[in-house]
């Protein structure tokens, strides 16, 4: 009988194991209040940027410890929400349901525009198709068209890329171009979507593939992925992103990023915020953003 | 004095191994009384009719399952239909046919795959494997559940065999001996004795090579394009799927606590274990079967 439980138990247990094997990522408890140290999280658009401002900082002000770490908006702004960053980075504005849930722990988050992004859309290099429209990408991302040779490429079928839905950039895509911006819109990422977890999953599977397409923010393009001249519309001109063209506006799909704060920032995080804000903002274009003033 | 205080050590000794082994039950206990409790208001948080939907898009409270669990199983179906050869074939040689020394090089080297971390070969799948499968068999992308079946079976391989390997070691000699005796070739009775005597290990092999490929989150992740549509036309083995694990391993990051998402996925943690648990379940039920037939595997 005893060992008949013992067996089951044993099932029961690897079973377990196998059921969660890998996958939770639990707040990092973190004791007391920030005396000298900085957590910074979220947006991986961000991250780059928000690792310059570390350190250019961190050598600044030797004092300061700031520790920069990505996984997405959402992870960020839900670890700001459980009180484990001072710091969130966000590539889109926090939705009303995360206010809400931060509001129901004693938070009022505070919101910072740090700089701005372009998202690019981009293919292999070898693929003959240059120029495209906003309309012309929601109709490929949401299955309509299938194949290049429908918008003057070669006879292949599209390979649609995208990044995780934790990440900022797959919901400002969503809203901007796959829905152009209208509220009421419905439409989703066609189910055919891969899901990449990462921005170098997708670039890597631009360098190979000719049928891909996929799109990420303008400082995470590498020289081996040809970027897209976008439009508006059919009658508009195209424009290829560029720190120009998002700075003058011309370029369609180009969008601020946050840093959102638990409250009133104060102490090392408010003098933090500040020089991000004022000096910091010379780091900004040699990683591919935008600065907030020309 | 001796032995009273030899005896009070025994029980202590005794007690402490009770307690230890008892805390286990009770830890896995602990963890699915967690899992259900977390996992359970998603049935009554969603519709049945969303729930067991084609469309999983939580971002839109859609969370249809459907596509996830068709998508497992046709990445670990696939990966067994691919290990299952393999890893007999490899048993029977390592066991039957294999000189003395090559069995002693091949047993450990063997255990030893079971050691590279499924990471490791799921970056070898993104860089190798794939490319081959788009090259090669024309599919339009080379994440595709073929792929991730192709690196499952390969994770599946040192399981089966080892366990395979086994239950031809329990077949009697005296079966080997009777065959030959008989004038069976050695093939003949390598095939139409030892491994149909075996069979019931085997079967265990499998299933327990099959509760490793569906629990497998990292390498799927990396290999099957993660796109949640449904498996069920017939190129779906060279289209991307979305496994079960790789959306709770995903997803788990992004959601607030308690949110229906956060419920969802812990739901599809229950299904996962609920199939899991099956699989094992059957794997010991034949081990249970072939302990009442006395000894013979």
């Amino acid at each position: 009988m005893l060992s008949r439980w013992l067996a089951i138990s044993w099932l029961l247990f690897s079973s377990l194991l196998a059921g969660c094997s890998t996958g939770q990522h639990g707040p990092e408890g973190r004791a007391g209040g920030a005396s000298e140290a900085i957590e910074n999280k979220g947006s991986d658009t961000l991250v780059n940027l928000a690792l310059a401002w570390a350190e250019a900082y961190m050598q600044l002000h030797p004092e300061v410890r700031i520790s920069v770490t990505g996984g997405g908006s959402g992870t960020g702004i839900a670890a700001m929400i459980n009180g484990t960053v001072d710091i969130a980075n966000a590539s889109r504005e926090m939705k009303p349901e995360e206010i809400e849930a931060a509001k129901a722990n004693g938070i009022i988050p505070e919101e910072y525009p740090v700089a701005r992004d372009a998202i690019s859309v981009v293919v292999n290099p070898t693929n003959p198709v240059s120029a495209l429209t906003l309309q012309e990408i929601s109709d490929i991302y949401t299955g309509k068209i299938t194949n290049w040779g429908q918008i003057g490429g070669e006879d292949r079928p599209i390979v649609l890329l995208s990044r995780e839905s934790n990440s900022g950039t797959y919901v400002y895509f969503l809203e901007n171009v796959i829905r152009l911006g209208k509220k009421e819109s419905t439409l989703l990422f066609s189910p055919e979507t891969l899901l990449m977890p990462s921005s170098e999953g997708i670039s890597a599977e631009i360098r190979r593939n000719p049928n891909a397409i996929g799109y990420d923010g303008l400082g995470y393009v590498t020289a081996d992925q040809k970027m897209l001249a976008i439009a508006h519309d059919a009658d508009g001109s195209y424009v290829l992103p560029s720190v120009d063209s998002v700075n003058d506006g011309s370029y369609p799909i180009s969008r601020p990023l946050y840093m959102y704060t638990a409250g009133e920032p104060k102490g090392q995080v408010e003098a933090y915020l500040n020089w991000v804000l004022g000096e910091g903002q010379s780091l900004v274009s040699a990683l591919g953003f935008v600065p907030l003033r020309p | 004095m001796g032995l009273p205080s030899t005896r009070r050590a025994e029980f202590a000794v005794e007690a402490l191994i009770k307690v230890i082994g008892f805390s286990a039950i009770g830890f896995v206990l602990l963890i699915f009384l967690f899992l259900l409790r977390e996992g359970l208001p998603v049935f009554s948080e969603v519709s049945l009719g969303n729930l067991f939907g084609t469309r999983w898009y939580p971002t839109f409270d859609l969370f249809g399952t459907l596509p996830l669990i068709l998508g497992s199983a046709l990445v670990t179906v696939t990966a067994i239909l691919i290990a299952l050869p393999l890893g007999v074939a490899t048993a029977v040689f390592v066991r039957e046919m294999a000189p003395a020394w090559t069995r002693e090089v091949l047993k450990p080297v063997i255990e030893v795959l079971a050691g590279i971390p499924s990471v490791v070969l799921g970056f070898f799948g993104m860089t190798l494997v794939a490319p081959f499968v788009r090259e090669s068999l024309g599919a339009p992308t080379g994440l595709t559940a073929l792929t991730g079946a192709l690196i499952l079976a390969y994770m599946a391989l040192p399981t089966i065999v080892s366990v395979a390997e086994d239950a031809l070691d329990a077949v009697p000699k005296s079966y080997r001996d009777a065959g030959l005796a008989m004038g069976a070739t050695q093939w003949q009775t390598i095939w139409r004795v030892v491994v149909p005597a075996a069979r019931s290990g085997i079967v265990t092999a499998v299933m327990l090579g099959m509760g490793r490929a569906i629990g497998e989150t990292m390498a799927v992740m990396m290999v099957t394009g993660n796109a949640a549509r449904m498996p069920v036309t017939l190129d779906s083995l060279l289209r991307p799927v979305r496994t079960m694990t790789a959306t709770i391993a995903t997803e788990m990051g992004e959601v607030a606590q308690g949110s229906v998402h956060y419920h969802a996925l812990f739901g599809v943690g229950i299904i996962l274990f609920v199939l899991t648990f099956l699989i094992n379940l059957a794997a010991a039920s034949t081990m249970f079967k072939k302990k009442r037939r006395g000894g013979l595997r």
